[in-house]
């Protein structure tokens, strides 16, 4: 191991190839803070084929309450997966202590059955500081793997309930709820929680509980539609059993489907891109920071219509902007 | 001089098995030739985990820490010319229970001896391995059915046999304290007993019964008189636990019934001799209040943190306890602490706090579900995490390892053994051609057939042991039968428990300094520093990964560590995927060798060939120089209680390997 850099065309060439060393090298490269890693880390991932970026793969969310099941469900979803064929990647987002800025990662321990599958990568990542159950560096990494495999999941720290900015970077969101735990119903109620794509209710092999919480959920659901015309289904599933675990990797593929369908693909990444540099700049400079760039409805108006380019030489380019103006 | 009437001794045992069964018999005849009264079966990992000697898994583990058993023909081989019509035999068995105790009435019946004659203890705790000793294989429901099962059969069939040890001993041997022993091993009882309740397999009128058979296997530390009170707590909760819950009415049933093995955490590598001391005044704890007295010891040897003790070792531990039985007084009394209004409330103080707690898990839905969230073993992360720290900070005196350190040469670990016991590396390929000779002999279409009727009874709700007694005359292996259940009722990874909260030595001046250094390193490297705590092979002694994963997230290193049981294949990738910039492998159980060599070999596959590698663990210092040979950056061991020192070493082998400069932190 040495501080070296690696050269990015080939790195992006390899990482597409699928080589995993290549891969989490990338990765490394996309944590990297130094000055000179942030330009080859530009470099990089301008350097990556653009069609897998733009319509390739399928980059889903999931989040939760803490224990609700996230990780599991996610082991499970990858059985499934690997069962169709696909390849899976998987961002698992734990909390860093608040006191010691360490973490422990622990998800991958849920998705121990993968344990010897090439074609399933994982990499944990502590979500230093707030981003709301995320951690910035989500954004640049599921595009690296969205280069490589056919399936990019991000596993949310699931803070508070009210928090699923996973679902404005990723293509589907699939909020998993907690049997008898009431909250999630009361925010999406209450209109508080962003309404995710796809419900689902895990450990159903509880019995009870489980079923009250899906038909109270399935309720809410029916006063409240996506504005994009999209039908949230809410599912019951339990990971424990391995129940319903097809029937929730049909419905996040028919959100993909819809998607294409609606011809909105693109633009959703887009978006997603979007929405991560605006929740960057609001990170490091506050609203002040947005209102030097025009505010908010500007800038994703302005970043609606820009050329592509990586996000960490859009967001550099803007943080640049920002510091002028705050010269000035 | 007229000689007192003297109460019984307890039963006196050795627990050990190595290399072979034929080995292991040997040794069992010796041992009861020098006046061993019973016998205790330590089975090695494989054959607890239920894999053949030849699986992938078990390389470097056969015949090490315990006798291999692959099939009736190696169960015969252990017990050759020791009847078990006569023998009292423990067992140290809980995942593959049902299988081992098969083989045992399968083994009693071409003797000769009919199941009714038999006596003896399977351990079939499945709880607890999922907290502390890590032979489990299962999910929770499934093995607690085994649990019952093998419970339900011998009350009808083999009535003098203990079905079940509920044990807090490992417990305390991943850091409980007495509160949570008696809290922890009394919710595991009402998990089992209610289980075998609801199995409807045993009538309400035959619960007393049930009731009866039920003993548990605990711990004795070093303070003694705590212990003691903490075994007359034991005696007083079970009684009215017994009768409120189960309604047993005789007294004789409600019984607590217990067996030892003194404790062995507080054993130190440093200054070994003095665990001589240890052990001895850990026995008090357990048989100085008769009414509170056990029913059968075992004690460790003086060795115990070095290795695997040796005949000679063994039978010095022997010798403390025939010492205490047959020199001294104390079998002449009754119970001399009746009446001490010091013990009484001190008993009372454990009672009330461990009620308290055995609330809090029944709250929880009980003890299963506590052992699911991870609740349970995160409590006792936290109080192994606490002892630690006092040790580190010398606020727990452990004479020899963190004062009184000097010390004249010892004697005892001259020798060319250096004091321990090596098993010949032998044992592991004459055992796989043993098994290899077996299979070849045997009757396939039968060995099929019995598999069908195991498998159809797993999957359908009926009792496991006639399935598996048939399987063990068929020629069924040790694998094939765990596979079969394996393949119906899943397998499970239990909760690590290390997601605590940081305790108050994260706030200390060392480790903001260390702290420091290390944020300070991640920013040169451009990255925070990772590092992944990998468990090689089978090995289930979790305590030390556990401990070097919250250090280390406490000191500001972002740690991944999945647990145990990890294949060397599975460490290297996860190495790759993490992007880790050191790994630290932990391994007691003896395959250190053989770990280390398949891990380098899949690290050079995955291309991670400069990622630093350190590990700790029971290594002798030969050991230690081959390791070093083979590319180990540093070797770990007991006596480096140090684990801020431990974190700054870590820190400048990843600067090393980084080419930075080494920082010192003072
Ligand atoms: C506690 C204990 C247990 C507990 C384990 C609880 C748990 N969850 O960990 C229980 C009771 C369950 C247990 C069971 C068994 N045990 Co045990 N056990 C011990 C004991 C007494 C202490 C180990 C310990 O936890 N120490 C405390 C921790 C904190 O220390 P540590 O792990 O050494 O870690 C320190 C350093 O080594 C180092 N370190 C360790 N790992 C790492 C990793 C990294 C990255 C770094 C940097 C440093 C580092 O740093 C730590 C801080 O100082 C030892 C003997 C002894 N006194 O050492 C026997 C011992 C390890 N056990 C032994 C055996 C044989 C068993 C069994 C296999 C017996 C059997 N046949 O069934 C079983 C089965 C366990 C299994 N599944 O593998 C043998 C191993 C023999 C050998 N190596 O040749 C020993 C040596 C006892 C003996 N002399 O026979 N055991
Ligand atoms: N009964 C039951 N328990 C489950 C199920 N899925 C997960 N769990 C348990 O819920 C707890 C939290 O699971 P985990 O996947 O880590 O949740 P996360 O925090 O949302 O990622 C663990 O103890 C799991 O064993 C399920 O389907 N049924
Ligand atoms: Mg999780």
């Amino acid at each position: 191991m040495s501080l070296a850099l690696p050269e990015p065309d080939a790195l992006a060439v390899a990482v597409s190839g699928r080589d995993r060393l290549a891969l989490a090298r990338a990765l490394n490269l996309l944590d990297d803070r130094r000055p000179a890693a942030r330009q080859c880390a530009a470099a990089f991932l301008d350097a990556l084929p653009t069609d897998k970026l733009d319509t390739g793969g399928h980059l889903i969310g999931i989040t939760g309450p803490p224990g609700a099941g996230k990780s599991s469900l996610t082991a499970a979803l990858i059985q499934v997966w690997r069962r169709r064929g696909l390849k899976v990647a998987i961002l698992a987002v734990d909390p860093s202590s608040p006191i010691t800025g360490g973490a422990l990662l622990g998800d991958r321990l849920r998705m121990h059955a993968s344990g010897a599958d090439r074609e399933v990568f994982i990499r944990s990542l502590a979500c230093r500081g707030e981003f709301g159950g995320l951690s910035a560096e989500v954004w640049p990494m599921s595009l690296a793997m969205l280069a490589a495999f056919d399936i990019v999941l991000v596993e949310t720290v699931g803070v508070g309930q009210k928090e699923i900015d996973v679902s404005k970077m990723t293509d589907t969101t699939c909020f998993v709820a907690q049997p008898a735990s009431g909250d999630s119903i009361q925010f999406l109620k209450a209109g508080i929680m962003e309404v995710p794509h796809v419900i689902v209710v895990n450990k159903e092999d509880i019995g009870m509980a489980a079923r009250k919480t899906l038909s109270e959920l399935k309720n809410t659901l029916r006063r409240q539609m996506d504005p994009e015309g999209w039908q949230v289904p809410a599912l019951s599933a339990s990971a424990a059993l391995g129940s319903g675990i097809e029937k929730l990797a049909d419905a996040l593929d028919s959100h993909r489907q819809w998607l294409l369908g609606q011809g909105q693909f693109t633009a959703r990444r887009q978006r997603c891109q979007a929405e991560w540099l605006v929740k960057h700049l609001r990170e490091e400079f506050g609203r002040y920071g947005i209102g030097l760039l025009g505010g908010e409805e500007a800038l994703f108006t302005a970043l609606a219509n820009s050329p592509r380019r990586s996000p960490i030489a859009e967001y550099d380019a803007l943080r640049g902007r920002v510091m002028d103006a705050f010269q000035r | 001089m007229s000689t007192p009437k003297r109460d019984k001794p307890w039963l006196m045992r050795t627990y050990s098995g190595h290399s072979s069964a034929k080995a292991s018999n040997e040794l069992y005849r010796t041992n009861l030739s020098k006046g061993q009264t019973g016998l205790s079966v330590a089975f090695d990992l494989p054959t607890q985990t239920g894999y053949d000697s030849d699986h992938p898994l078990a390389r470097g583990e056969v015949g090490k820490v315990g006798v291999p058993i692959g099939n009736i023909g190696d169960m015969q081989a252990l017990f050759d010319q020791i009847p078990l019509g006569q023998m009292n035999t423990s067992m140290t068995i809980n995942a593959t229970a049902a299988w081992l105790l098969a083989l045992y009435v399968a083994v009693a019946e071409r003797q000769g001896a009919s199941p009714a004659q038999l006596q003896g203890t399977t351990q079939n705790d499945i709880l607890k391995e999922y907290l502390s000793r890590g032979t489990y294989i299962f999910p929770p429901a499934p093995s607690v059915r085994l649990t019952t099962d093998i419970i339900a059969y011998t009350v009808k069939n083999i009535p003098k046999w203990n079905p079940t040890n509920i044990c807090s001993y490992h417990l305390q041997e991943a850091g409980a304290t007495p509160t949570q022993e008696l809290a922890y091993a009394l919710s595991t009882a009402i998990a089992v007993m209610d289980a075998v309740r609801d199995s409807g397999q045993i009538g309400a009128d035959g619960f007393e019964q049930v009731v009866g058979r039920i003993s548990f296997f605990v711990n004795a530390g070093i303070r003694f008189i705590e212990e003691t009170c903490k075994l007359r707590a034991f005696g007083e909760m079970w009684d009215k636990l017994t009768q409120e819950r189960y309604g047993a009415q005789s007294e004789e049933m409600r019984r607590f019934r217990y067996g030892v093995q003194v404790n062995s955490l507080g054993l130190t590598e440093a200054q070994p001799e003095n665990n001589v001391q240890r052990i001895v005044l850990e026995m008090l704890g357990v048989s100085l209040s008769k009414r509170a007295r056990a029913r059968a010891i075992q004690l460790p040897a003086w060795n115990e943190a070095l290795g695997l003790p040796r005949p000679w070792d063994q039978q010095w531990a022997l010798r403390m306890q025939q010492v205490l039985a047959f020199e001294t007084d104390l079998l002449e009394y009754g119970d001399i602490f009746d009446g001490s209004p010091v013990i009484a409330a001190k008993v009372k103080a454990l009672v009330d706090g461990a009620t308290a707690e055995m609330a809090r898990v029944q709250e929880q839905g009980g003890m299963v579900q506590a052992i699911e969230s991870g609740y349970v073993k995160r409590q006792l992360v936290t109080s192994h995490t606490e002892r630690m720290r006092a040790i580190e900070r010398g606020d727990l005196k452990i004479i020899g390892l963190n004062c009184y350190q000097e010390t004249e040469q010892s004697p005892l670990t001259g020798g060319v053994d250096s004091g321990i016991m090596k098993v010949d590396p032998r044992a592991e390929r004459e055992q796989i051609e043993r098994l290899n000779a077996f299979r070849a002999q045997r009757n396939t279409a039968e060995v099929k057939a019995a598999l069908a009727t195991l498998a159809e009874t797993a999957r359908g709700g009926s009792n496991i042991m006639p399935a598996s007694i048939l399987c063990a005359h068929a020629g069924v292996t040790t694998g094939e039968w765990s596979q079969t259940l394996r393949d119906i009722f899943g397998e499970y990874r239990a909760p690590t428990g290390i997601d605590i909260p940081a305790n108050d030595d994260a706030r200390s001046a060392r480790a903001v300094a260390i702290r420091t250094q290390v944020n300070q390193t991640g920013e040169e490297v451009g990255r925070p520093l990772r590092l992944l705590i990998g468990k090689p092979g089978l090995d289930g002694h979790s305590n030390g990964a556990e401990q070097i994963a919250v250090k280390g997230r406490d000191v500001g290193f972002e740690i991944v560590y999945e647990g145990i049981r990890l294949t060397p294949e599975q460490i290297a990738k996860a190495a790759l995927e993490e992007g880790v910039h050191l790994i630290g492998l932990s391994v007691l159980s003896g395959s250190h060798i053989e770990m280390v060599d398949d891990v380098f070999n899949q690290l050079g596959k995955v291309g991670l060939k400069d990622v630093p590698v350190v590990i700790g663990g029971i290594i002798p210092e030969s050991d230690a120089k081959l390791l070093k040979e083979r590319g180990i950056a540093a070797v770990y061991t007991p006596k480096d209680i140090d684990m801020n020192g431990i974190m700054v070493d870590i820190l400048n082998l990843i600067r090393k390997a980084n080419e930075l400069k080494p920082v010192a932190v003072v």
